[in-house]
């Protein structure tokens, strides 16, 4: 698999990870931002090989196409790494309508979205790679997560589905799903809360970025066409 | 190119890259009886794109069934564009 891989979220901690290490092996990697222009900038200058920053609002079909179509320019869209998400932790009773709606929009809208308009460009390169970046907190639940959960366990369902339509076209859609990553997303939790998520993996650590970017960049290569529906845990064993 | 050259076309294509048998293509055949299903019409449209030059939208799908159907769209706007 060659071309060009498109990452949403690629300014942040695991995207960036993602973006450097498609890099490294050989795609060109265009760096989806939404608002953080100047980080997404840095992370494709840090990259070893073509790299440049697009902006994509996944929550906007027109904003979508037009990365796409810079994709196209650039020789066309061959990988999609569906990682641009956001979190609002309240328990269920707390949690704000606009809250959920925010959530859902981003993490499982916006990646069934993407995933739509990149088929036409992997069905014109005979062959494409869909991976969808969920969480571990999507296989086994966390209190005060239930919206994130809600989109990160539907991203399941959906790259399983999607899997089927499109896999006689040499597409393949797989879900990577990574465990506590030390990350700015996650810097805002407590130490405590920090704690207690490295207890429950029996590594008995955080997973590092770098873990997650690995698994994606094997999911996008040519040894991994036989893979396809399949969610792969990158939690140091959380969900096991 | 008139429409016998774009059927010539078509049946290439269909049996080359989509693997319909010779025998069973046939112009009046629709594409579902060949065994296309609807992501396989967008793909035949991106080939038809590519080697014949001309742009078939999504939306221009819907009254496409048949071969016959696809061959006039394409002679249709192939007439547009040289006029």
């Amino acid at each position: 698999m060659s071309g060009v891989a498109l990452i949403t979220g690629g300014s942040g901690g695991i995207g960036s990870a993602i973006a450097r290490w498609l890099a490294e092996d050989g795609f060109t990697v265009l760096v989806g931002y939404r608002s953080n222009e100047e980080v997404a900038e840095q992370v494709a200058s840090s990259c070893n090989g073509k790299a440049e920053p697009v902006r994509i609002d996944v929550t906007d079909e027109d904003s979508i196409a037009a990365a796409i179509d810079r994709a196209g320019d650039l020789g066309g869209l061959t990988v999609l790494v569906n990682n641009a998400g956001i979190t609002s932790d309240a328990l269920l009773m707390r949690l704000g309508t606009d809250d959920l709606d925010r959530t859902l929009d981003v993490d499982l809208r916006g990646a069934i979205l993407a995933s739509k308009a990149a088929i036409r460009p992997m069905l014109r390169a005979r062959g494409g790679r869909i991976i969808n970046v969920s969480s571990v907190v999507g296989l086994r639940g966390n209190a005060g997560q239930t919206a994130y959960a809600a989109a990160k366990s539907g991203l399941v369902g959906f790259s399983k589905s999607l899997a089927r339509e499109v896999g006689k076209k040499g597409i393949t859609v797989n879900v990577v799903a990574p465990g506590y990553v030390e990350t700015a997303m996650t810097d805002a939790l407590g130490d405590e809360q920090r704690r207690a998520l490295t207890d429950q993996a029996p590594i008995a650590r955080a997973v590092t970025a770098g873990e997650v970017a690995a698994t994606v960049a094997f999911l996008a290569s040519d040894h991994a066409a036989a893979i396809t529906g399949a969610v792969i845990p990158v939690d140091g064993g959380a969900a096991a | 190119m008139n429409k016998e050259q774009i059927t010539d076309r078509f049946e290439e294509i269909l049996t080359g890259t989509f693997g319909v048998p010779e025998e069973d293509f046939a112009p009046d055949a629709s594409f579902e009886a060949l065994g296309l299903d609807s992501l396989d019409v967008v793909e035949l449209t991106l080939v038809v794109e590519e080697e014949l030059g001309v742009k078939i939208e999504d939306e221009e799908l819907e009254d496409v069934r048949t071969v016959q159907d696809a061959v006039d769209k394409v002679a249709d706007k192939k007439a547009a564009v040289s006029a």
